[in-house]
């Protein structure tokens, strides 16, 4: 699949954003005033600024309001519904927090709730394709939930974020392993594309000289010959160093801005990996994967 | 609305016999020429005339080599196109609506209106048969030619999709894969038609004919007894003679 900038910053900021969000509606990292200032207004910035990268995507952004009318059947519209509920219900949380300097545990937990399932719609948007077997499997809303635990408990600056860190970088080494099969394991070939099996079938032309849309929305090879290379600098720059600056560095602001920093690049080379690797079926009729 | 409506009694869909087809590729240029000019956005082209021209189709033919089990290497042209499938992905994941089945023919189709060229769809489908447009920014399929096959401005025999009309062979058929009374259901029975992918559960209304096994010379050479002379008469008697000498 194309690792198009727009739905890597989309999927990694918005993770990101309502993972911290979660953590402070939960009352993880209490904070008021200035300070819920600082950390209500990150975990927004990341989630707008997330889900305003995803309109870069459209054809048609000026339509993308319709996206929230199908939410009986699309994860799409359940994740635009998603996000905008948790944002405005998290809204009165973050404002007593700032203003009255006062936690609203309930209301604050509920709001908590919906901003993870929100990073379970958006992962269930891969999840869901049959046609992308890598992504069709309970480890994506895994690993998705994963990187915004993590990420949110780094952000929030809580104790136990170099454990969920290094967590997250064993549950990434596991879900770059077990996806490597996943194709194989489903059983589909050109023989099955075509229905010309029993003997060896190949393709010998393709219907067109240049390139298509096809072929690069959902055909992408380049790069791969670094994955190796590029699985352990995620792995290492996700989870790896930021809980080491988180150990070894003392308690603070400039440690967890350098870990957070590396673990957003980390974030994203595993993002960029998510796309680049994964095969579409449709590869089987070009004889390319 | 998304949601797939109950299965349709009527099942409008294609037969295309790989048997038959010689990959002349005039029912992709029927194609683009028909939706060029009537329903939803013509399908437009990028840098047509330049170095890396590109555009958008809704039927493109493979080819593909088989070698069958002890035979010799043959090709088939392969056209693909939507297959309308019954349990359509394409349809369900589509945020917007924009994306539907018609519940009375069971027709995939795209309202293009309300499309905001997402591309989840062509992600969902697993044959290849939707493609954004790069021009007009939305998805654009096979629409089994919607503004032909009920088009009483047409006469009769153009009332059928434009592939279909044009194929130079027949390899292409047009009809109710619902009825299996219709002459393409009973094409479907008697000559094995296939599904496409069939692992991936959608349920493609169009079917595929395989193309036909291949008779087998007995003999490597078959003009040999014909070198095997046998002389008779005078040339025979002159045979035997020398033979002995």
């Amino acid at each position: 699949m194309h690792p198009a900038p727009s739905v890597i910053i989309f999927s990694v900021l918005t993770g990101l954003g309502f993972g911290l969000l979660a953590m402070l509606g939960f009352g993880l990292a209490p904070a008021t005033g200035w300070a819920a200032v600082v950390t209500y207004g990150a975990g927004y910035a990341l989630a707008t600024a997330g889900l305003m990268a995803s309109t870069f995507h459209l054809g048609n952004p000026q339509r993308a309001l319709r996206a929230f009318t199908q939410w009986r059947t699309s994860w799409l519209s359940r994740e635009a519904w998603a996000s905008v509920a948790a944002m405005m219900l998290m809204a009165p949380v973050a404002a007593s927090a700032v203003f009255a300097g006062r936690l609203m545990p309930v209301l604050g937990a509920l709001a908590a709730v919906l901003c993870l399932v929100t990073v379970v719609t958006t992962s269930m948007i891969y999840t869901q394709l049959k046609t992308v077997p890598r992504w069709n499997h309970w480890t994506t809303p895994a690993l998705f939930l994963g990187h915004a635990i993590a990420g949110g408990a780094l952000l929030a600056g809580l104790g136990n974020a170099p454990v969920l860190l290094l967590l997250l970088g064993l549950f990434l080494a596991l879900t770059f392993r077990t996806g490597d099969g996943r194709f194989a394991d489903r059983g589909h070939t050109l023989a099955t594309a075509t229905g010309l099996g029993g003997g060896s079938v190949r393709s010998f032309a393709p219907p067109h000289t240049g390139s298509n849309y096809l072929m690069r929305e959902m055909i992408f090879v380049v790069g791969r010959k670094h994955a190796v290379k590029l699985r352990t600098l995620s792995i290492l720059l996700v989870s790896v160093l930021p809980a080491l600056v988180l150990l070894v560095l003392p308690a603070g602001l400039i440690a967890t801005l350098l870990a957070a920093v590396l673990h957003l690049i980390g974030a994203f080379i595993g993002r960029w990996l998510f796309f680049a690797e994964a095969e579409h079926v449709v590869g089987l009729y070009y004889g390319l994967r | 609305m998304t949601s797939l409506p109950p299965p349709s009694d009527k099942k409008l869909g294609l037969v295309i016999d790989l048997d038959i087809c010689v990959g002349c590729h005039a029912c992709v240029t029927a194609c683009k020429g028909w939706n060029d000019q009537g329903y939803g956005a013509p399908l437009s082209d990028q840098d047509a005339w330049g170095a890396n021209p590109s555009g958008t189709f809704l039927n493109r033919v493979h080819s593909y080599e088989i070698t069958p089990e002890g035979g010799v290497p043959q090709l088939v042209h392969f056209p693909k196109s939507c297959l309308h499938c019954e349990d359509a992905p394409c349809v369900t994941v589509c945020p917007t609506g924009a994306s539907y089945k018609r519940a009375e023919d069971g027709i995939v189709l795209v309202n293009e209106s309300a499309c905001i060229g997402c591309g989840l769809c062509a992600w969902a489908c697993p044959y290849g048969a939707r493609e954004l447009d790069q021009a007009a920014g939305v998805m654009k399929k096979c629409t089994l030619c919607v503004d032909r096959i009920y088009n009483e401005n047409l006469p009769e025999v153009d009332r059928t999709p434009a592939c279909v009309r044009t194929c130079p062979t027949g390899a292409r058929h047009f009809g109710d894969l619902g009825d299996p009374d219709s002459a393409v259901s009973k094409l479907v029975a008697e000559r094995g038609g296939m599904e496409l992918m069939p692992e991936q559960g959608t349920k493609p209304v169009n079917r595929y004919l395989p193309p036909r096994a291949k008779d087998r010379l007995e003999e490597t050479a078959p003009l040999a007894p014909l070198l095997d002379i046998q002389a008779t008469g005078f040339a025979g008697w002159l045979d035997r003679l020398l033979d002995r000498i």
